[in-house]
């Protein structure tokens, strides 16, 4: 069995028409795992014995066709920033190095009822602090396609995974790009839903306006089935919405003849690689042959974007982060220290990365008396105008087309000494957080043998329609069904 | 020699109050942990990943909280916002887990109040402006130990409601005054215990010094750790004291934050918080903006209930007890509530009822360490016991030793009177009997009586009322006695 290959919906048939059971492809993965991920380094935790024994019961709960979904007994993985009961949580942290969290994040409880089968915890950026993922403190994570370049973040250890068949799904988490570039670079489906729809309690927050949970599988339709089951209201999170989730994967199945999709003109002059171009153009003529309505739509504050998603998020770091102290969990408590400000400051100072301190700095910067005004309050202002953009595109398209990232995976190593151009090539998925809007990410070509990504972008809770729009897409193109050689 | 009476004369005290007042919720502001830290029997159990301030934990807004908190705001007289925004107050200490406090900053839940407080001595109303009232959450607490500090996380994230007065204070007596009205009101509410002494209800002081007659404000220290009325006025009292000499020497006083030393009774400079810290407030992310619209307010303004100012006028009106009486009564919600009952249940006369209620009532509950709330001894029993005193059938001293016993038993005063046969003896032949039985056994000091010496004459009295444990009619007695001594003296 190809596990690069292996769907949520091709191994939910092997398990209930007993082909297989929970437990063997448990360990099947487990296997691989050991073989492949020391080349590509995606987990930081593997939850070998966790897994087998939820894949057990797993197994027990199909024999007695007791509750089976969609989801039950099926191996997955989560990046590291999800609160597991008693499995490291480290949010690519050396401050988290080892901390054990006592509860379960809500996502994770969800699937956990589903019995699904946890792996493990994936590398990521430092507290999701990056595009590239070699802002993790303990590794960086190749990309399979090639192993010089990087995965994407700060998801990355979650899409390389995917992508290598190292699981069958894998729960991620965009505040600005972090699901959909690492999606885009790796040749995965990956979503970012509508602010609030997927519960946030137990993710450890980075940016809490803009953090979005969310799935990345290798189809559509894997999407669904996810995204069916972690959406709802969760009384434990104040900001989760109270919507009713349809049944995506019942709506999937359904014409977009008509559908109006939206090309933002600023995105094509701000100027991407011709590889990438080509790929989202071959994309829009997809689109077009399927019936949907090609539209030219502006986004006239699209330059705001970068400035406005950085400035709020070095303000929001800078609070969500401040926890981390050496007094309740990580620091070393055998350590003698002059005053307790003074264990903070170590703490903190030895097990934060550069990058994180940077943007808590930066965060204390903007949101300190006499600044405040001038940089976040304006940037919170500036915020409103990009909703409006999009508020003023949906009223002329049901969604919208754009690239990912200016170009295919960049080298390790190629951008980390300037970490203002790492920011810059964040300018295509930085708009859709602030916005609140959902955005998926789809495989759409390769260039120079590595993937091309592009991302629909639709309205608040319009899900639906990103989901129906990118399966037919994935029924003109095959883009999603290649894998890399590892 | 500057004496502390020409500085008093020289300056004027300008008081400001900042009040904390642990709201009466079932559970946490901002989880669903139980919120009555105080009568937990074990630190660090009443916790949860939200008020620990785990990772990925988050904060929901406890609606009762916010309740009690626009209730407080009605009751101060203040606007209530419409629109309620939490915010974060950044910085570091070891009593706060997520590195901030959820508080409000620039949308309190009420601002711009006021509360008229009267001092007894003066009879002069003063309005105190009340500049705003917000709702948070508290930190967990701290004992220090020589080389390390415990945290209990039990009092973390507890609802706070902190009020903070405009400096309109300008005497001890006023400030007492003010603080002992805000402690009723939030009684009244039932927000808030009143209990001074665990810190349910803080109370903190901006005093600073001006010379009379200027309106230009001098620098003003903050006194925290007052957990008594007492502790207030003194540690008010040595400030201002303090401040005056350091004035009046040409010196300046520092803006620091004091703590008042019980035991030293002086003020001490407190290390440990930073001064004038920029806490970098922004709105809370994780709580969306609360809206309070009309319908909520008429329902809130409907749920409070009769406020001190009102029921002292009622019980002036009604009872005809006078303004200082009435307010005496209604400082205290229980003890009010009682005497309404016990003026229901019972014929006595009201100031009968006043006094009894106010002197020996008030007396053994507070030696008995219960309440008026609590105590079993129910308004109608109390009512039954008086109404036989105003009746005759018993005595001063057989009512208070009825009304002891009321405490221990659940049995009526009556059923109490008739088991123990603590009829007023008034039988004038069994009388009659004892004291010359007693004038017997004490001839000599009967002829010193009557030789003069008057005094006598009570002991006698209390002799009789010692024999008959009490039970005897005192005016009979005192007839009887008055015969037998005259007749003692023909013998």
């Amino acid at each position: 069995m190809d596990l690069r290959k292996l769907t949520i919906q091709e191994a939910h048939k092997l398990l209930i028409n007993k082909k297989i059971s929970s437990y063997e492809l448990t360990l099947e993965y487990l296997a691989r795992i050991k073989e492949i991920d020391p080349i590509i380094n995606s987990y930081i935790t593997i939850s070998e014995e966790h897994a087998l024994t939820i894949a057990k019961k797993a197994d027990d709960r199909i024999a007695r066709n007791l509750n089976v979904t969609p989801l039950t007994g099926i191996p997955y993985s989560l990046k590291d920033c999800f609160s597991t009961k008693k499995i490291r949580t480290t949010c690519g942290s050396k401050i988290l190095e080892d901390y054990l969290p006592s509860y379960n994040a809500t996502v994770v409880k969800i699937l956990e009822s589903h019995g699904s089968v946890l792996l493990g915890k994936q590398n990521m950026d430092e507290f999701g602090m990056g595009s590239s993922c070699e802002n993790s403190a303990f590794f960086n994570t190749k990309n399979p396609w090639y192993l010089d370049r990087i995965p994407g973040g700060s998801s990355g250890g979650s899409a390389a995974g995917l992508s290598a068949g190292l699981s069958t799904f894998a729960i991620g988490e965009d505040t600005g790009g972090s699901i959909r570039m690492p999606a885009g670079f790796c040749n995965l489906v990956g979503l970012k839903p509508t602010y609030g729809l997927v519960s946030r309690y137990g993710h450890i927050a980075l940016v809490s306006s803009f953090d979005c949970v969310g799935p990345m599988t290798k189809d559509v339709f894997d999407c669904a089935i996810v995204l069916e089951q972690i959406a709802g209201n969760d009384p434990l999170d104040g900001t989760s919405l109270k919507n009713e989730i349809p049944s995506y994967t019942k709506k999937l199945v359904s014409p977009v003849k008509g559908m109006r999709l939206g090309i933002p003109k600023e995105y094509y002059q701000l100027g991407m690689d011709i590889g990438v171009e080509k790929s989202i153009q071959e994309a829009i003529d997809v689109f077009r042959e399927i019936g949907m309505e090609i539209v030219e739509i502006s986004l006239p504050n699209t330059e705001a974007a970068l400035p406005v998603y950085y400035l709020i998020l070095f303000a929001e770091a800078s609070a969500n982060l401040a926890r981390f102290d050496g007094i309740r969990f990580s620091g070393n408590p055998e350590k003698d220290f002059d005053s307790v400000m003074d264990m903070i400051i170590q703490t903190r100072n030895e097990g934060f990365g550069e990058e994180v301190k940077r943007r808590i700095m930066l965060g204390a910067y903007v949101l300190s008396a006499g600044y405040y005004d001038a940089y976040y309050l304006k940037a919170q202002k500036v915020r409103t105008l990009i909703q409006g953009d999009f508020n003023n595109a949906f009223k002329e398209c049901d969604l919208l087309l754009a690239p990912i990232n200016p170009s295919t995976a960049f080298k390790i190593g190629e951008k980390v000494d300037d970490p203002l151009q790492m920011y810059l090539s964040d300018i295509f998925v930085v708009a859709a957080n602030p916005a609140g809007v959902p955005a998926l990410a789809l495989p759409c070509g390769f260039y120079n043998d590595l993937p091309v990504g592009m991302q629909l972008i639709g309205n608040h809770s319009s899900e639906e329609i990103l989901l129906r729009a990118g399966y037919a897409y994935q029924q003109e193109t095959d883009w999603h069904k290649r894998q890399p050689s590892i | 020699m500057i004496t502390s009476e020409i500085l008093r004369n020289e300056y004027e005290p300008v008081i400001g109050l900042e009040i904390h007042a642990e709201l009466n919720t079932r559970s946490k502001m901002f989880c669903g942990c139980d919120a009555s830290h105080y009568s937990a029997l074990e630190p660090n159990i009443n916790i949860c990943p939200t008020c620990v301030g785990l990772p990925g934990a988050m904060p929901v807004l406890n609606q009762k909280a916010l309740e009690m908190g626009v209730m407080v705001g009605i009751a101060l007289n203040c606007n209530i916002n419409e629109m309620n925004v939490f915010s974060r107050k950044n910085y570091f200490y070891p009593d706060l887990p997520k590195g901030y406090q959820i508080s409000q900053y620039d949308h309190p839940v009420a601002s711009n109040g006021w509360l008229d407080v009267m001092e007894n001595k003066q009879e002069i109303i003063q309005r105190i402006r009340i500049r705003r009232a917000h709702l948070e959450e508290d930190t967990a607490k701290l004992s220090h130990e020589r080389k390390y500090a415990l945290i209990d996380f039990n009092r973390s994230g507890v609802p706070l409601l902190e009020i903070v007065t405009e400096p309109d204070l300008h005497t001890i007596e006023s400030t007492l005054a003010f603080a002992n009205k805000i402690r009723t009101i939030l009684r009244y509410l039932d927000v808030n215990s009143g209990n001074m002494e665990e810190g349910i209800l803080r109370f903190e002081a901006n005093v600073s010094i001006r010379r009379r007659g200027s309106s230009k404000m001098n620098t003003r220290t903050e006194i925290k750790n007052l957990n008594s009325f007492r502790s207030m006025s003194k540690a008010i009292n040595y400030e201002i004291e303090r401040q005056e000499k350091i004035l009046s020497n040409n010196s300046a006083v520092a803006q620091e934050t004091l703590g008042w030393d019980e035991i030293r009774e002086v003020t001490v400079p407190q290390r440990g918080k930073e001064e004038s810290h920029d806490y970098r407030y922004y709105p809370e992310p994780d709580i969306p903006p609360v809206f309070i619209d009309k319908d909520m307010l008429k329902k809130i303004r409907n749920q409070i209930p009769e406020m001190p100012d009102s029921r002292e006028i009622r019980f002036s009106q009604d009872y005809g007890l006078s303004r200082t009486e009435a307010r005496i009564l209604v400082n205290e919600k229980d003890k009010a509530d009682y005497f309404e009952i016990t003026v229901k249940e019972s014929s006595s006369p009201i100031n009968i009822i006043y006094s009894w209620l106010i002197g020996e009532m008030t007396s053994i509950v507070n030696e008995r360490k219960t309440s008026f709330k609590e105590t079993h001894l129910t308004p109608e029993r109390f009512a039954r016991l008086l109404d036989l005193y105003t009746s005759g059938r018993i005595n001063d001293f057989t009512a208070k030793e009825i009304l002891n016993m009321l405490f221990e038993t659940d049995k009526n005063p009556e059923d109490i009177l008739v088991e123990m046969d603590l009829g007023k003896i008034s039988n004038v032949n069994v009388l009659s009997e004892l004291i010359d039985d007693i004038l017997e056994k004490n001839s000599d000091l009967a002829r010193e009586y009557l030789g003069g010496k008057n005094q006598l004459f009570q002991w006698f009295m209390g002799l009789v009322s010692k024999e008959t444990k009490g039970r005897s009619d005192p005016s009979v007695v005192k007839k009887l006695l008055n015969s037998a001594l005259s007749d003692f003296d023909k013998e």
